[in-house]
């Protein structure tokens, strides 16, 4: 009797698990949606002769520019999809890393100064430089997470300090040390520490890509790896949906938070590591100004329902639609439509609780009222069951 | 003495909008909900307030006009901060995300509609809204160079905000079940008060606040509003926790990253400062250290308001 009730109810949890993937989907693709009509209604509003044309170019404008313009999508995403993948982790461990701007630039700083100064490193250069980005980043994460782990001190306002004093000593830092003061910037890097083609020139000829891209793709991968197949993964994940849970069930939750949070600052790192040894003359600009891409990362880490390989998707995304943006330019709209765009979907991503909610309390209500049909099927067959036996049973007496 | 009349009106230039626009995020943090979009209310309050003024100055000027714009400022930050309110209490959604979202909206779409209307996007505006000295009062000996010369009328409503928040909140009615709002919403629930209400007055509180302290931060210090308000908005932040989510103490840490701030951008001009030799960058540095050390030290007693950050749910318990 148990067993046969218990059954369908397994069967239902595992189909719970389908409907919630399929929802998040859903309710990424809707906030997506929802993004670009607003962005085309606000085009529409500003110019309407225009605005079908521009819109057209953000959509599919990249896709025209041939190999060359889907290799500069790599290039913009690359970076994006680092700090993608450092807010995503640490939402996977129930902390949220609105400091990726700061881990980045700390990062960047890291790849320049091993790039400008440590020249007499040859091949391995570029190496040393990125790394030392990753440990920057890292570093510069890892404060966070130590004040969030012993001193309990909640994590989305130390990071946001982090954020400032980051790029306030990151500018210092670059005017004391590797200060190009005719172009307020840090120096060019040299050949050495640029990240090599890895024979992407003979796919994307002259766009911007290199084999950064390759370093940000294997990043997804392991990290899909550690959250989805490693017990260290488990363990991170555990921590944050239960802090005190995780503790009882012996895992050392200070330390994982802490680790969590240096490796979200690694991610971040490696990512303005990529970005600025990626050889296209960019600097470091000595001006006040936070880095954009550890925000945009929030939007694609959201977008991603922060899995590494949805990270890697809305990464492209963004990307993709970032050119677009530039594309647009042509029509004379200001590129500041896709960052109202992007902060859009953020906004809808956060309805996405809701949007869930509603679709799961409909489905919900389906499996209940299956249910309920179920047992009174059961209960009726039980109680003709019922009759039937004592009748046998009378009968038997009776003969 | 000059020196030091020169510094402590540059201190208020920069203390009255951090006051202000902590004081705002308190009400909504008291309230119960994280506001995090300080930084992008106050951009568009400022963005609004300075279209506003950029238009209408060739048929107002002086402290009508300034008026007038501190009430499209308050408005404009109304407006914006009901897209928080609406996420966070309507859509139960993480107001963390909400409040990023409207942050990264604010600047782009300051660009984008200022780009739209006049081709770039700074907007200049004529600054006729300083006082040389107020009659009679300017002439008192040692408080009269303080605060009643070479100032704007914004000082006077930053203090007379702060009197009124603090009255509002600990000797009224509303100010008592706002903070109940923050601290226990069920509790609050039960005995009737409308926490769903009360939660949307403290984000427009706070967006009216926010609104107005993007004005205010930009008439003193600049002629051009080029859609930023320099990080204000995080600062005022970090103003709230440093003054444990209270009024006074809110001013007085106001006051503090208002002192900073003027030492990092005028230490040159100040003899006794520049002969310290250190390195401009620290003094800009020192507020947000501070901030993370006091909250390293004092979050475990923190007085933060208990039910902070949580969507109000009235069928859980």
């Amino acid at each position: 009797m148990n067993g046969k009730i218990l059954k369908p109810q397994k069967a239902k949890a595992t189909r719970f698990g389908t409907i919630n993937l399929n929802v998040s989907v859903l309710s990424s693709l809707f906030a997506v949606v929802v993004g670009l009509l607003i962005g085309f209604v606000i085009l529409l509003v500003s110019n309407p002769s225009q605005a079908l044309a521009a819109f057209m170019a953000i959509l599919i404008g990249p896709l025209k520019g041939g190999m060359v313009s889907i290799g500069n999508v790599l290039y913009y995403s690359m970076p994006i999809i680092m700090t993608g993948l450092s807010v995503g982790f640490a939402f996977k461990t129930g902390l949220f890393n609105i400091g990726a701007s700061g881990q980045f630039i700390v990062g960047a700083y890291g790849a320049v100064l091993v790039g400008v100064t440590c020249t007499f490193l040859g091949p391995v250069h570029w190496l040393a430089a990125l790394i030392t980005a990753v440990v920057f980043g890292s570093l510069w994460a890892g404060v966070v997470g130590v004040l969030k782990a012993y001193a309990n001190v909640n994590e989305v306002i130390t990071s946001i300090m982090m954020n400032y004093l980051g790029m306030l000593l990151v500018n210092y830092l670059v005017v004391k040390t590797v200060y190009n003061s005719l172009k307020n910037q840090s120096l060019d890097i040299p050949p050495s520490a640029v990240i090599p083609d890895m024979g992407l020139n003979y796919l994307f000829g002259n766009s911007h890509v290199n084999g950064g891209i390759f370093i940000a793709v294997l990043a997804v991968v392991v990290m899909h790896i550690v959250l989805n197949k490693t017990t260290f993964g488990f363990e991170q994940k555990a921590v944050g949906y239960n802090r005190e849970a995780s503790r009882y069930a012996g895992i050392n939750e200070k330390r994982s938070i802490v680790l969590s949070m240096m490796i979200a600052g690694a991610l971040s790192g490696l990512g303005g590591g990529l970005l600025y040894l990626a050889g296209t003359g960019k600097c470091i600009h000595v001006v006040e100004v936070l880095a954009a891409e550890g925000f945009t990362g929030i939007s694609v880490a959201l977008l991603g329902l922060s899995t590494p390989i949805g990270v890697l998707l809305a990464g492209l995304f963004i990307g993709y639609i970032t050119l677009g943006g530039f594309n647009m330019q042509l029509f004379n709209f200001a590129p500041e439509i896709i960052d109202i765009i992007k902060a859009v979907i953020i906004y809808f991503s956060a309805f996405a609780l809701i949007f869930k909610g509603i679709i799961n309390n409909r489905n919900a209500k389906i499996l209940h009222q299956e249910e309920m049909l179920e047992r009174e099927r059961q209960a009726a067959a039980l109680s003709t069951a019922a009759a039937d036996s004592p009748q046998n049973a009378e009968r038997g007496n009776s003969k | 003495m000059t020196t030091l009349v020169f510094i402590f009106q540059q201190t208020m230039f920069f203390t009255i909008p951090l006051m202000i626009v902590a004081l705002g995020g308190m009400f909504s943090e008291r309230s119960g909900i994280v506001n995090i979009a300080l930084e992008g209310i106050m951009l568009i309050g400022a963005f609004c307030s300075i279209l506003f003024i950029s238009i209408f100055q060739t048929v107002m000027s002086g402290q009508l006009l300034l008026l007038c714009a501190i009430g499209v400022a308050g408005l404009a930050g109304i407006i914006i901060s009901l897209f928080h309110a609406y996420a966070s209490v309507n859509m139960k959604a993480d107001q963390v995300i909400s409040g990023t979202a409207i942050n990264m909206l604010a600047p782009a779409l300051a660009i984008y509609v200022a780009r739209l209307l006049t081709g770039v996007q700074q907007i200049y505006f004529d600054n006729t809204f300083r006082i040389a000295k107020v009659p009679f009062l300017g002439d008192i000996p040692v408080i009269g160079p303080l605060l009643f010369q070479k100032t704007y009328i914004t000082t006077y409503i930053g203090f007379l905000i702060l009197i009124i928040s603090a009255i509002v909140l600990y000797k009224t009615r509303f100010g008592l079940r706002l903070r109940a709002c923050g601290e226990h919403p069920h509790a609050a629930d039960s005995v009737g008060i409308n926490v769903y209400k009360m939660r949307y007055a403290g984000v427009m509180i706070s967006g009216f606040l926010g609104g107005i302290g993007g004005l205010i931060f930009i008439v003193p210090t600049s002629t051009c509003f080029n859609a930023t308000v320099a990080g204000y908005g995080f600062l005022a932040l970090a103003v709230l926790i440093f003054g444990n989510w209270k009024p006074l103490p809110i001013f007085g840490a106001a006051l503090f990253f208002g002192l900073m701030k003027t030492v990092a951008s005028s230490y040159s001009g100040v003899p006794f400062l520049a002969d310290l030799g250190v390195p401009n960058v620290v003094f800009k540095m020192i507020p947000y250290l501070a901030t993370m050390i006091i909250l390293a030290f004092t979050s475990k007693n923190s007085q933060m308001p208990k039910a902070e950050g949580i969507p109000y749910d009235k069928g859980s318990r």
